[in-house]
């Protein structure tokens, strides 16, 4: 693919950042969730004067700080691995992705050395309102510092607002709120902050199962599972809705990803969405690539179509379409886009001889090129196809994509099913007569986190072989390091993720066994 | 004047306080915080990573042309 890529490089590269990544998202998601589910038992207190729904709070607000404490920083590595591990593409993308992240930085510092700081140390010291705002703004700021990193990695699923200075070898945003308001990061940031109300409401349901199965702590527990009940329930329905959104917009951004997550070789009308499959290689190859179908599948006529644009007669195009392209339905082949790339590759070249030799009119003209619109819709943006060796190498794993989309949505759907029980049986009042259910949610605590994962390897997976969409491919991306420190710093990873990871596990039990003190 | 350093002394009156009663957890999750940074912005950071570009080179310009070869050179 890139003749000079050293492979074991590029592999333990991005193993080390997908270690860093789902690390870190094991303590982001809680933070998401808990700090609003808090806000709102907080404003029930203040709202009655009950001083048991402070005592709530307050437990439950002791579970968000241990890991708000214990995530914190633990993207930052991330940072680190951009400017180490990815240079090439952190100076292809500077600009744009800086911003956001800087964004992110001075946020994430302001919220956590002031309202944090009187959440916790502000009870009976600042007035009721004052502290129950801080806790709002704790959650909103949380959440607002998680749009800017979403903003940041959705561009690198569809990228937008900018144009490549060939004199720098950087893109340069042109269109802020291009960028902001990309159809991608609107839909990314909210399924993945939906997503993450969704894993505290089913922590907060599960730890109040333990309490009733413990028969204690009756109150705080029935009051904790109506709040999450309803909070989960709501919040798993938007994570249905934007997912759906986000689905239409991959289909026009990332059309091959869209095709891999169903296995959807061939391009067609009425296309079905797969409910249940199971996929088996076969001899069949496009290139170099493997072939998969499906051994077994139960599936929903035309509903791919319509989860595309809403119609059912909508043409999705599969992957043979997307790879060999398709002409009736301007779709172009892979080929044509290594050439265009290669065209621009070929451009970059002379600008850089004409640079080298004086000839300052011909990379000025060179130049002027790269900003027009014209070159960038037609030819720039498949810049990244140039360094494809062949058009196979465009696809990704079709069995990781289909399987972890798959197995995400089974997961959405049993989360709805538990939260519906849950106020079922507690608007009954038999709640703690079904034991079996009281277990089920106590082991669902972990569900939601497989399904967060699940949801980020289906994006980071099937963007592959891409590390911004048809503009440059891991591959291109990685820094000429020495693969021995990037398996030593995995292993420093793997090590202290690991040891805070136990900490928080074990200081979070610790205390839910102590329970509310106050 | 007054009222300002009036301000600061409650500010500082309001985290000596914080800090001082806290619970055995957030003793705990403190140190495990500073531990944590000391880790990620002292021992990785500087021995474990640097950034590629800027130890390679100096300039802005420099930077621009190793990554601009890097992403011509295979051609």
């Amino acid at each position: 693919m890139f003749e000079n890529a050293d492979l074991s490089l590029v592999d333990w590269s991005r193993a080390q950042f997908a270690l860093t990544a789902i690390y870190h998202w094991l303590f982001v998601p809680l933070t998401l969730g808990l700090s609003f589910i808090v806000a709102i038992m907080e404003t029930i207190y203040v709202k009655t004067g009950n001083e048991e729904w402070k005592r709530i709070t307050r437990f439950w607000m002791t579970l968000f700080g241990i890991n708000f404490a214990i995530g914190v920083a633990t993207g930052i590595i991330l940072e680190f691995e951009f400017g180490t591990n990815w240079s090439n593409y952190s100076w292809f993308v500077g600009d744009i992705f800086g911003a956001p992240l800087a964004i992110e930085g001075i946020l994430a510092f302001f919220l956590e050395s002031t309202f944090v700081a009187v959440m916790f140390f502000g009870w009976n010291k600042v007035s009721k309102k004052f502290h129950l705002l801080s806790s709002w703004l704790v959650a909103v700021g949380a959440n607002l510092s998680a749009l800017w990193i979403l903003v940041a990695n959705a561009w690198m699923q569809n990228p937008v607002g900018m144009v490549f200075n060939p004199e720098t070898a950087r893109n340069e945003m042109v269109n802020f709120w291009e960028v902001l308001f990309n159809e991608v990061a609107v839909g990314k940031f909210l399924h993945t902050i939906s997503s993450g109300f969704l894993l505290a409401s089913m922590f907060v349901l599960g730890i109040s199962s333990y309490y009733l199965i413990k028969k204690r702590e009756i109150l705080l527990a029935r009051r904790s599972i109506l709040i999450s009940g309803i909070f989960g329930l709501l919040s798993s329905l938007l994570v249905v809705y934007t997912g759906d959104f986000s689905a239409k917009t991959l289909a026009k951004a990332q059309p091959v990803k869209f095709a891999a997550f169903e296995a959807l070789y061939e391009g067609k009308q009425k296309a079905g969405l797969v409910a249940v499959g199971i996929l088996k290689e076969t001899d069949k190859h496009i290139g170099n690539t493997a072939v998969n179908e499906f051994a077994f599948r139960i599936e929903i006529p035309g509903f791919l179509s319509v989860m595309t644009s809403g119609d059912r007669d909508a043409f999705v195009p599969g992957i043979y379409d997307l790879v060999n392209g398709n002409q009736s339905r301007g779709i172009l082949p892979v080929s044509e886009k290594i050439d265009r790339g290669t065209k621009v590759r070929n451009m970059l070249e002379e600008y850089k001889t004409a640079r080298k030799n004086n000839d300052n009119a011909r990379a000025e003209e060179l130049a002027t090129m790269f900003r027009d619109k014209k070159f960038n819709d037609e030819n720039f943006r498949f810049f990244g196809y140039s360094f494809l060796k062949s058009p196979d190498e465009a696809i990704p794993d079709v069995k990781v994509a289909f399987y972890t989309f798959h197995l995400m949505v089974m997961l959405g759907f049993l989360f709805i099913l538990e939260f519906l029980l849950a106020i079922f049986f507690l608007f009954r009042g038999t709640l703690e007569k079904h034991r079996w259910f009281l277990w089920a949610a106590l082991c669902s605590i972990l569900l939601p986190y497989v399904a967060g994962e699940l949801g980020w390897v289906l994006a980071e997976m099937g963007r592959q072989p891409w590390i911004i969409q048809d503009l440059m491919p891991v591959s291109a991306a990685v820094s000429q390091i020495s693969t021995g420190s990037v398996i030593t710093t995995f292993v420093l990873f793997a090590v202290l993720f690991t040891l805070l990871l136990v900490a928080e596990v074990s200081i979070m039990i610790r205390q839910i066994q102590i329970g509310p003190k106050h | 004047m007054n009222r300002l350093i009036s301000s600061f002394a409650r500010i500082f009156r309001f985290y000596y306080d914080g800090f001082s009663s806290m619970s055995w957890w957030g003793r705990r999750v403190w140190a495990i915080i500073i531990i944590k940074l000391i880790i990620i912005f002292i021992v990785l950071k500087i021995f474990f990573f640097p950034d590629f570009l800027h130890r390679k080179y100096k300039t802005e310009e420099q930077k621009s042309k190793y990554v601009l070869e890097q992403l011509t050179k295979s051609l």
